[in-house]
């Protein structure tokens, strides 16, 4: 019976060659008559387990369409997609999506029922669903609003269930795009820390979509910058600095510095 | 609190239709009109107590439910249902929809004398016009509701692998809620119109509408507007125990309505 828990590490049956996540020469392309538009041209990479991953650039680089090609929600013109190293061709419940609009949680169920909602599309039973989402919501500090419905919450915080909701039912990876670019910035700094912490200690593949650089340099093990026209794969930089780390050294903001140059600079 | 706000709603229902009254009162002594044209308060309360004594305005109340219900329960279940399919699926709308559009605008009332030929006077050609009149409304905001729903609920729920009968059921079906509400209040209303009016023309004997027709030729003035009150009553009965309360409940617990405050 499937068992889960937000400290396992969700990879460990894979083999260590394998990656967690690999895209191979994946092209979309819109087919209009007039003006066929490509979307993304020839993306390749791959993700390790338990890595987290950055997607920057700027807007219509194709890095939120690349984002929705691995949830499932579009299909590649070319190209695969291995999770686990399995090919995937659809939406399936190896991946848990975060959106960055809050009014992707469901406001007739309350925070807790929301979270349940992976696990009864599993048909886990009732009592077995409540504990998990219990353990979820205590996970991301909202045990104490199980019971509350998403309009009373506030943004942040329904940020938090929906990050609860995707991770309940125990995918290997998370799919993030830009769940915090409608927070304050208080907020957003805050869930940044946080969301640091859930990953340590849940163990997941983590893509995350963003524009902000420095919301990149201070999550990822490696950051992918995208180039629009057509969304192109630009330049990779692995982030080495511990954790938790300080968006005000020197090492930090040269990271910072290298990522903005990449996506100003001129092809 | 939550009692506190039903005192002050009922407190200013009692304000508003007791301003109306005194304007009735005023406009019924004003001499305008013969007394027997326009009667005042006290007598229409007079036939109003004299016709729920002996029992017929009870019967006449029950005649009329029996038909607007009858009709506005088939036509709500024919009409979810319909809309949501329309909704759902581009086949079921481009059959439905041109229906609907040429439908929708033709008056119940017009179609009463094709529903007597049809049916007959009596129940059944009521209870037909009553289904007319209230399931386009409910097909509409159903359909509309339903394309309404947010794209991203629907992805959500498919990410978390939704097949289509689970996101019919657990997402399309509450998210659409709102519209369907409306849709059934609309429905409402016009449920009314028609069994009034189609009781008036098709009935025989029983109904609110008949007697209002019937009064006309006594010049029973009192007892028209004695029933005409108690259309009024049920119907402000229903907004406010029937579809307030299962909007309270609901989209306005869930925040997808503002909460009515009046």
């Amino acid at each position: 019976m499937w068992h889960p828990s937000p400290s396992s590490p969700q990879a460990s049956k894979e083999s260590k060659a394998m990656h967690q996540i690999e895209l191979r020469n994946i092209t979309l392309e819109y087919d209009s008559v007039e003006n066929p538009v490509m979307a993304l041209k020839d993306v390749s990479f791959s993700v390790e387990p338990a890595e987290f991953l950055c997607v920057v650039g700027q807007s219509g680089c194709g890095k939120t369409t690349m984002l929705n090609i691995v949830a499932g929600f579009l299909k590649p013109t070319k190209g695969t997609i291995l999770i686990g190293g399995n090919t995937v061709t659809g939406k399936g419940l190896d991946r848990g999506v975060v959106f960055q609009d809050f009014a992707q949680l469901f406001p007739w169920r309350t925070a807790q029922r929301n979270v349940e909602f992976g696990l009864e599309m599993k048909g886990i039973g009732k009592q077995e669903r409540e504990k998990i989402a219990m353990r979820f919501l205590r996970l991301v500090n909202l045990e104490k609003f199980a019971r509350s419905y998403p309009h009373e919450l506030s943004g942040g915080m329904q940020q938090r269930v929906a990050i609860a909701r995707a991770l309940a039912y125990n995918p290997a990876v998370l799919l993030m795009d830009e769940p915090f670019a409608a927070l304050d910035a208080l907020t957003r700094e805050e869930m940044q820390r946080f969301l640091v912490d859930v990953w340590k200690e849940t163990k997941k593949t983590v893509i995350y979509v963003t524009h902000n650089v420095a919301e990149a340099v201070y999550l990822a093990d490696r950051v992918i910058v995208f180039s629009p026209h057509p969304g192109t794969l630009r330049a990779q930089i692995k982030i080495e600095l511990s954790r938790p780390r300080d968006t005000l050294s020197v090492e930090f903001l040269e990271h910072q510095k290298e990522i903005v140059q990449h996506i100003v600079e001129r092809k | 609190m939550r009692r506190n706000n039903s005192m002050r709603s009922i407190l200013g229902a009692v304000i508003s239709v007791g301003l109306a009254c005194l304007i009735w009162e005023a406009f019924a002594r004003s001499g305008l009109f013969a007394p027997a044209l326009a009667p005042s308060i006290v007598l229409i309360g007079s036939a109003l107590g004299r016709m729920i004594l002996s029992g017929a305005m009870l019967w006449h109340t029950v005649y009329t439910l029996y038909r607007v219900l009858f009709g506005f329960v088939l036509a709500s279940v024919a009409g979810i249902f319909i809309g949501i399919l329309m909704g759902r699926f581009p086949r079921v709308e481009r059959f439905f929809l041109p229906l609907v559009s040429v439908l929708m605008p033709i008056p119940s009332l017009a179609w009463v004398p094709v529903f007597i030929l049809w049916f007959g006077l009596g129940n059944a050609a009521t209870i037909a016009l009553v289904f007319y009149a209230a399931s386009f409304p409910v097909i509409y905001n159903t359909w509309t509701g339903v394309r309404s729903v947010n794209r991203l609920w629907i992805r959500s729920a498919e990410a978390m692998g939704a097949d289509e009968k689970a996101l019919f059921q657990k997402v399309v079906l509450p998210g659409s809620l709102a519209f369907v509400i409306t849709g059934l209040r609309q429905a409402f209303a016009r449920a009314w119109i028609a069994v009034v009016g189609g009781e008036m023309i098709a009935a025989t004997n029983w109904g609110l509408g008949w007697v209002i027709f019937d009064s006309k030729e006594f010049l029973n003035t009192d007892v028209m507007m004695a029933s005409l009150a108690v259309i009024g009553i049920i119907g402000f009965a229903f907004e406010r125990l029937i579809f307030q309360t299962i909007e309270q409940r609901t989209v306005g617990r869930w925040g997808m309505v503002k909460a009515i405050k009046g």
